[in-house]
């Protein structure tokens, strides 16, 4: 039954977070609790010739000041130190060696008694280094670019495929023509809260750590291995995290500098990151792309060619789906993926909101409204008429999309239809006025993952999973699922995440939460409701005797016979006989492979923007944007717009207003505070309306969910873009768009 | 005390003093042995475990530490706990109200935010409430617009924005459109 299912319910951490009782990494209070602080290298390439923490030693309250002069023995092989989401290579490890290799590696810990006296004692540390030529410019070594190593992670994020057709002869032949060349900055996730671990130190040195993470178990897995403590005695708990964005899919330093101190000195140790640090570790690389495409004279795709340069450190090969949504998106049958990496002198890049989906997107359809322009075409008509129910990189149908629905919904509700196509053409005063849209597209993804759901002795329903909520809404999607599966009201339904000891589940990012999760808390309450309708049958006089399962429901806290609601059991009654004991269930749920591999499955989103530019100043305000999604079975209609209202306002905010400036002489980035690295604020955001377009999709999970993480995000780049090209006539092709571009 | 210092010729190496510092917070007198240089955020998470005021960026860049002082929204960040002596401290574990029945009044504000999902992971939002509470007490926004740009020192990376000021102009009965 659908009581929840698809119902905007209030989250049901709100109360929590209203009132400040959610309590995030940092935030967890213990006795003799010791202060970590972080010493961040000056250099970006060389070695560490001497530390003097004599100082620093001396201060009262200070117990200790880590590097790699003094730190332990610790596992030797690269594989112990891969977490989850490590990409091929090696993995950095903290406090290894001497050597520097990016600008910011932490070079010490110092810990005291208070965080006071600890950040005071690591300004007296005097380091003195030794400097080596780097290289931090993506544009200056791009001829460097070669392929990427392939590893594990390239299951989950394919390479280009081979080549289909002949690009080069039919574009040389194609009568209408672009080529143009996209360059976007690094970014950075800048969650509001910064990296944090406090450790307790337990007796018999177990370990109990709070941290910032997407992952729990992975957290765990990590500091299992590095430190060579067996599993049972490493726990991690994380109920609330402050906005990660993909920033915490991989344990951070902090993590393990917050172990190792806590350990070397018996005591609970707590390391936070400062607003500084927090540009310090993964980020979306900078790119450059190469985007040509051809059409015959009436206005079909035919040729194209997407060619991505990305950066990586120079340890790991970090790699992101780029140029492969071209080949999703449009039907050419010639065409050219490719993408490539330049190692440089910088931290290994990290998953940040859509990666490679947002930037590759964003360029692919600017070039596809430039190349609309030259045709004289309407960008919507264009794309209707290159529209493809094909996945054709992989020649596969999508198990649903309602794209179409989305152009058609979104475009009605932003008056598409009233657009004069003519740059400059339209007006408000002093203000230019433009209009633009575009197309969006991410994975619909599920993975395994498993589950516990128990009818406790007080009749309420206790669901868990060792899943995250970064401010997703997994607690309340999870609730209102299990609710619905076993009939219960949600106040009676309690979902448990963030811990490591209860049923493992992936880190939460892709957009896979919904699809994973959902469906093994699905499976669980189908199960638990297997078991209680078993024992509802033995019980005296049951009327169910002679019932089976599929002739039951569950509704209002009781098993029902679908043909007369009359005859029914209360949960309550079943488990009051098991006993004096709970009845738990523990399923697995894995995603069906036979039949989702016969399918592309794909979330699509249309969005139209407004964009209004000052013409003397250059600046740029987006006045309007409608996204229209289709995402499959909406779970929670207002959970699922607060985030693509998110990923609207990151759309925003990439288009316009985000970059990591490095200096390339020091090689650091030289913006890094929240006043300089620009991100929306409130003033900067207008107008933002959401559209969830129906679509049904049998394939995809059992819910029919498809993630809306990252979907939001994806289209909203190109189409301010384009709106921007429609108010000022200028194709501005390096993101962000700032107001020295325009003028 | 000297040291071979790379950046500068001396060091000393001294704490300062601590004092006494009394605080009214959430209307409960407080006592603290404080040194000068804990901040008043620092003073409420780590020494009074009122972790609902966040951390952000500590240096008066997001907002997320708002507190109201005398009914004023600051950054609690920025301030140091001594310059706060004597002063009535509300953060956000004390906007809501236990009635003769023990039952917990949520302040209008929080109320609205929970209706209206102004927050998605929730960090910055004990921020974003009482700096809305602090803008409702200076009475100068009559407009969203007036809403947006005084409400511009709380950044939401979840982008909650739209519903922020869903949920605080309906509480100060301002016009959706204006």
């Amino acid at each position: 039954m659908t009581q929840y299912i698809g119902k905007p319910i209030n989250r049901v951490d709100g109360l929590d977070k209203v009132t400040g009782k959610a309590r995030y990494a940092a935030e967890f209070n213990v006795p003799e609790l010791a202060y970590g602080v972080v010493i961040s290298s000056a250099i970006t390439k060389g070695k560490i010739v001497r530390i003097d923490a004599s100082d620093a030693l001396s201060l009262e309250g200070v117990l200790q000041v880590f590097t790699h002069e003094n730190r332990p023995k610790l596992a030797w092989f690269d594989l112990s130190y891969k977490d989850q989401d490590a990409p091929p290579g090696s993995p950095f490890r903290p406090l290894h060696d001497e050597k520097i290799k990016y600008s910011g590696q932490p070079v010490a810990l110092v810990v005291a008694e208070t965080y006071e006296v600890a950040r005071y004692a690591a300004s007296l540390i005097q380091i003195e280094y030794e400097e080596e030529e780097h290289e931090t410019s993506l544009e200056a070594n791009k001829d460097r670019a070669r392929k990427p190593k392939s590893g594990l992670a390239s299951a989950l994020k394919p390479p280009p495929p081979k080549p289909r057709g002949d690009f080069e002869e039919v574009f040389n032949a194609a009568p209408v023509r672009t080529i143009s060349r996209y360059v976007h900055s690094v970014e950075h996730h800048n969650p509001m809260e910064m990296f944090a671990t406090t450790v307790v130190y337990e007796k018999k040195g177990k370990l109990t750590i709070y941290d910032k993470t997407q992952g729990a178990p992975n957290s765990q897995l990590y500091v299992s291995q590095v430190f060579n403590i067996p599993f049972r005695d490493v726990r991690v708990i994380s109920p609330y995290v402050g906005g990660a964005f993909g920033s915490a899919l991989r344990p951070q330093y902090q993590l393990f500098l917050a172990v190792l101190a806590a350990r070397e000195l018996k005591r609970s140790v707590r390391v936070s990151l400062t607003r500084q640090q927090m540009f310090t570790f993964g980020h979306r690389p900078a790119t450059n792309q190469t985007i040509a495409l051809g059409a015959n004279a009436d206005g079909e795709m035919t040729a194209m060619y997407h060619e991505a340069i990305s950066e990586t450190s120079r340890f790991e090969d970090y790699t992101e789906v780029v140029v492969n949504w071209s080949g999703m998106l449009y039907p050419p049958e010639n065409v050219i993926l490719d993408y490539k990496l330049v190692p440089l002198d910088v931290y290994t890049p990290l998953d940040m909101r859509a990666p490679g989906g947002v930037t590759g997107v964003s360029a692919l359809e600017c070039a596809v409204d430039e190349l609309a322009y030259k045709l004289g075409i309407d960008p919507l008509e264009f794309r209707l008429k290159n529209y493809t129910e094909r996945d054709m990189n992989e020649d596969l149908p999508y198990s649903s999309k309602e794209l179409r629905e989305c152009f058609r919904q979104g475009a009605e509700r932003f008056g598409w239809a009233k657009r004069n196509p003519e740059p400059r053409s339209m007006r408000n005063g002093s203000n230019l006025i433009g209009w633009g849209m575009a197309t969006g597209i991410w994975d619909a993804m599920q993975m395994p993952a498993r589950a516990e759901a128990v009818l406790m002795v007080n009749g309420k329903l206790r669901v868990s999973s060792a899943t995250a909520d970064i401010g997703t809404g997994t607690y309340t999607v999870m609730t209102q699922i299990a609710a619905d599966t076993l009939g219960m009201p949600v106040e009676d339904v309690l979902f448990k995440l963030g811990d490591t000891e209860l049923p493992l589940a992936p880190i939460q990012g892709g957009s896979w939460t919904v699809a994973t999760v959902g469906s093994a808390v699905k499976a669980v309450c189908e199960d638990l409701g297997k078991t209680l309708f078993k024992l509802a049958k033995k019980l005296p006089g049951s009327p169910f005797s002679k019932v089976d399962y599929q002739d039951v429901v569950f509704l209002d806290k009781s098993i029902q016979l679908k043909a007369d609601s009359a005859l029914r059991v209360s949960l309550q009654d079943v488990v009051d006989s098991n006993g004096g004991r709970a009845v738990r269930e523990t399923s697995t749920s894995l995603p069906n492979m036979l039949q989702q591999r016969k399918y592309a499955r794909s979330v699509h989103s249309a969005v139209f923007a407004e964009v209004q530019i000052d013409e003397e100043l250059g600046t740029v305000k987006v006045t309007r944007l409608v996204s229209a999604i289709a995402g499959g079975r909406i779970i929670n209609p207002k959970t699922a717009r607060s985030q693509i209202i998110g990923g609207m306002v990151w759309g925003i905010s990439k288009a316009l207003e985000e970059e990591s400036v490095m200096d390339h002489q020091v090689g650091r980035f030289m913006n890094h505070s929240l006043a300089e690295y620009h991100v929306a604020v409130n003033a900067d955001i207008h107008e933002l309306d959401v559209v969830f377009v129906e679509e049904d999709d049998t394939i995809v999970n059992p819910l029919g969910a498809k993630g809306l993480g990252e979907i939001g995000i994806v289209g909203v780049p190109a189409a301010i873009s384009n709106a921007v090209f429609h108010a000022t006539g200028k194709r501005i092709r390096e993101l962000p768009i700032t107001l020295d571009k325009l003028l | 005390m000297q040291s071979t210092s790379i950046l500068s010729a001396e060091v000393t190496v001294a704490l300062p003093e601590k004092s006494l510092v009394t605080l009214t917070i959430n209307g409960e007198k407080k006592q603290l042995e404080l040194a000068p240089w804990t901040t008043l955020l620092d003073a409420l998470r780590e020494y009074l475990d009122l972790t609902g005021t966040k951390k952000g960026c500590d240096h008066g860049q997001c907002g997320a530490c708002t507190v109201l002082v005398d009914g004023k929204r600051i950054n609690s960040c920025l301030t140091l706990a001594v310059m706060k002596e004597g002063a009535s401290i509300t953060t956000i574990e004390g906007l809501a109200t236990v009635d003769e029945n023990a039952t917990v009044q949520l302040h209008p504000l929080q109320d609205a935010f929970i209706q209206h999902d102004a927050y998605q992971c929730g960090y910055c939002t004990p921020g974003q409430i009482c700096s809305a509470v602090g803008l409702m007490n200076e009475g100068r926004a009559k407009t969203t617009d007036d809403i947006r740009e005084l409400m511009s020192g709380n950044i939401c990376r979840c982008g909650a924005y739209p519903h922020i000021v869903d949920a605080i102009s309906e509480v100060m009965q301002i016009d959706k459109n204006s």
